[in-house]
């Protein structure tokens, strides 16, 4: 599936969207450049959820916690990390359960450790704005796709 | 009263000993070479982080170079949060373990609190209250410190951290990451006048930060400019320069409205961007200007280091805090949740 969104508005909307048709637990890896947009979309997604804080960049705290009603998210950014094993070091396995969205920004340097996608978002420049394709990982993940094309934008 | 400091809750780890009427009597922070007679030679390459196999050695190392027996630490102090919980574990329980042990209080510390304190260890230090600017690659925030404990955060980044958005810009202009200092090097060569970025949320009210947009601000300007550009190495130090003249602009911008807001003469900067030679001279001379004073802790204690850790624990423990003997370190940690000191013990 492919979306293209003309400004950062229509990806805080999208990301919004987005977050209505999941369902948990979840794990969603967001794929693209520097500058692409990755916590753009998850900060859409937060605010979709009932955040209404501000949403820090990942980077160099590599984990923010979010403990919504609806769901305990965790927004990774592993773009500091040089080896998958140092993930041991942030307590990922006690951060699992039923009711967590798992956002994960530069998932391949995390690659082995973490659990599977149900869904990788793919962001890429367009002229306007940005290009989206979604990949479902699971059964999950499609349903979240056909329920994304069941709505309108 | 003597004190060990640990700091574990991210990336390096921290040991000092701080003593009360002595000051700062050693402090190391991990390297590889650091540990090198701890494996008689033979140092294993180890990961960031992994704060489990370097603590204890760093420990010894500054023990020995203090030439102090462990019996002779009055107390112990640990970063107690904000930070990643399984670094933070280490310390904790090392930490509290060894107080335990050597039957000694403990002290669970805040990270910022740290680094609020740093410059105190310094002299001359500056009295209270101030306004600390903590500008760092995770942080970029402005705190009204009335005296220990007692803080009011007045505005802090809503998306990425300063030195972040250097780096990340450094990135996008084909420097290695993290390369903040390399694209201040970079910037010395630039013509500030071509190219001119926005100096974010300067224009409204208020004392909160977003750098967020000057990175994608920057990724713009080189993907328009840098194919047509007939001198490309001239264009990539231009666009530095604009891009460290506007984060400069905005954080003087926002601590001369902190000072007037809050009344206050004194500023601290601390954390790793408070490096940034440029910063250093535009915020001496706009402070200086409305006639206040400006204070930097030593680069080595800009950035993460156990010295911060154990003055903040001495601070404390003096005034008679301590951790029983279940300790809970915290991810998040809200520093206005933080005690004031007791008022008997100040001084």
């Amino acid at each position: 599936m492919e979306i293209l969104l003309p400004d950062p508005e229509a990806q805080l909307a999208f990301g919004a969207r987005l977050a209505a048709c999941l369902h948990l637990p979840c794990v969603l890896y967001l794929e693209g450049d520097l500058g692409a947009g990755k916590t753009t979309l998850t900060r859409g997604m937060l605010h979709g959820l009932g955040h209404r804080g501000a949403v820090r960049s990942p980077t160099y705290t590599l984990i923010e916690p979010y403990e919504l009603p609806t769901a305990r998210v965790q927004h990774l950014d592993l773009y500091r990390l040089a080896d998958p094993e140092e993930l041991e070091y942030l307590g990922l396995r006690d951060l699992l359960g039923e009711d967590v969205l798992w956002v994960i920004e530069w998932p391949e340097r995390g690659a082995g450790i973490l659990p599977a996608a149900d869904l990788r978002i793919g962001i890429a420049y367009a002229e306007p704005g940005r290009r989206l394709r979604l990949e479902p990982g699971s059964p999950r993940g499609q349903a979240v796709i056909a329920s994304l094309s069941g709505t309108s934008a | 009263m003597r004190v060990l400091g640990i700091e574990t809750s991210c990336d390096e780890t921290g040991i000092a000993i701080y003593d009360g009427e002595q000051g700062l009597l050693a402090h190391a922070v991990y390297t590889q070479v650091a540990i090198h007679a701890e494996y008689g030679g033979v140092v294993p390459e180890l990961a960031s982080r992994d704060h489990v196999r370097k603590t204890l050695p760093l420990i010894r190392q500054v023990l020995d170079e203090a030439g102090l027996p462990p019996a002779s630490i009055d107390g112990v102090a640990f970063t107690a949060g904000p930070g990643l919980i399984g670094a933070l574990l280490v310390g904790a329980a090392l930490g509290r373990s060894l107080a335990w042990a050597w039957g000694v209080p403990a002290i669970g510390v805040h990270h910022m609190e740290g680094h609020l304190l740093a410059p105190l260890i310094e002299s001359p230090a500056p009295a209270f209250p101030f306004v600390a600017l903590l500008v760092s690659g995770g942080h970029t925030q402005l705190v009204d410190v009335a005296g220990v404990g007692r803080y009011r955060i007045l505005g802090e980044s809503l998306d990425d951290a300063a030195g972040e958005a250097f780096d990340k810009t450094a990135k996008i202009l084909d420097l290695p990451y993290p390369g903040g200092p390399e694209l201040a090097r970079l910037a010395e060569r630039g013509d500030p006048q071509r190219f001119r970025f926005p100096r974010p949320m300067t224009d409204r009210p208020g004392l909160d930060f977003s750098f967020s947009g000057l990175k994608t601000f920057a990724l713009n300007t080189v993907r328009t400019e840098l194919p047509l550009a007939a001198d490309p190495v001239q264009t990539r130090a231009d666009i530095a320069r604009a891009f460290e003249e506007a984060v400069v602009d905005t954080l003087v911008i926002k601590c001369r409205r902190a000072l007037r807001e809050t009344g206050h003469r004194r500023l601290i900067l601390a954390g790793g961007v408070s490096a940034n030679r440029r910063l250093r001279e535009r915020m001496d001379s706009a402070i200086a200007a409305e006639g206040g004073e400006t204070y930097y802790p030593r680069p080595m204690f800009c950035t993460d280091n156990g010295a911060m850790i154990a003055y903040a624990g001495w601070q404390r423990l003096r005034a008679g805090q301590s951790e029983p003997l279940a300790f809970k370190p915290r991810a998040r940690w809200p520093l206005e949740a933080l005690p004031p000191l007791c008022a008997s013990a100040a001084g």
